[in-house]
């Protein structure tokens, strides 16, 4: 049975995806990065597609499904490197893929990623600072 | 006037068939020069369809004929399957509208990316979905 590795880098977890996907595999990417999200209590998650020709409907509910329940263990996600000929499809499909943050390539993608937790972690210390006050 | 040059059939049962499936049109549209858009757009149309196949009448039959019309060349499939059928075809070619737990995109999509697109069903006997992707079209 193949797999897809999921690496983890300091808070994040990256995922390349470098064969075509099929339907068991798709979901087995699915189990495995949420449950990981929620082991390595994970902040982020990177998915690289570039190497991925096809994203048919199904492949892209998988996407969006990864996003969302990533969102709800508090952990971003950004797919990154997207061909070309597969947005074209994606959109003519009629899956926009709202909800899913999208990067060109794995540098920009990672610059998104951080700028999107480092906001979220300055919101946290912001209420922390009203909670002391209101504490005192 | 479409004429067809070769034809291939394979039997999808399994899902290892599947990813032979999609080489097999990958291959046959490589080789009437189709560009790399439409080779996309084929493939996920054919992907789309054969999981239809798969999910609701456990696999089928797909034929690959190259085909042409006048300067015009193309990739015809054509997926049979003796599934359940398809009561309501006006109803399933709606976006949105599935009878399984999917986003409902399967064939209006697959519709939007193909140049000719064709479906016959019958309930109780099954279903025959064709579908053409011109080389540039």
């Amino acid at each position: 049975m193949d797999k897809i590795p999921i690496l983890r880098l300091g808070a994040y977890l990256l995922v390349s995806i470098q064969v075509d996907l099929y339907d068991r595999l798709a979901l087995n990417l699915e189990a495995d990065l949420v449950q990981m999200v929620n082991k390595t209590n994970a902040k982020g998650v990177l998915i690289d597609i570039s190497a991925v020709s096809i994203v048919d409907s199904f492949m892209g509910r998988i996407i969006g499904n990864i996003a969302s329940m990533s969102k709800i263990l508090d952990a971003e996600t950004v797919v990154v490197g997207m061909q070309p000929a597969v947005a074209i499809t994606l959109i003519e499909l009629g899956l926009p893929l709202k909800g899913v943050h999208t990067a060109l390539d794995m540098e920009k993608g990672m610059k998104l990623l951080r700028s999107m937790i480092d906001e979220t972690e300055e919101d946290v210390k912001e209420d922390q600072t009203d909670n002391d006050f209101i504490t005192e | 006037m479409t004429l067809s040059l070769s034809k291939d059939t394979i039997q999808v049962l399994k899902e290892q068939d599947v990813v032979f499936l999609k080489n097999r049109v990958k291959e046959t549209a490589v080789k009437i020069k189709m560009g790399l858009v439409n080779q996309t757009r084929l493939l996920t149309a054919c992907s789309e369809l054969v999981r239809n196949m798969m999910r609701y009448a456990n696999g089928g039959v797909c034929l690959i004929e190259v085909v042409s019309s006048g300067r015009n060349n193309g990739v015809r499939l054509t997926f049979s399957d003796r599934g359940p059928g398809i009561p309501d075809i006006s109803a399933a070619m709606r976006d949105g509208f599935s009878t399984g737990k999917s986003l409902g995109l399967g064939l209006p999509g697959t519709k939007r990316l193909v140049n000719e697109f064709e479906v016959k069903s019958k309930v109780g006997e099954g279903t025959v979905v064709t579908i053409i992707k011109w080389a540039n079209g």
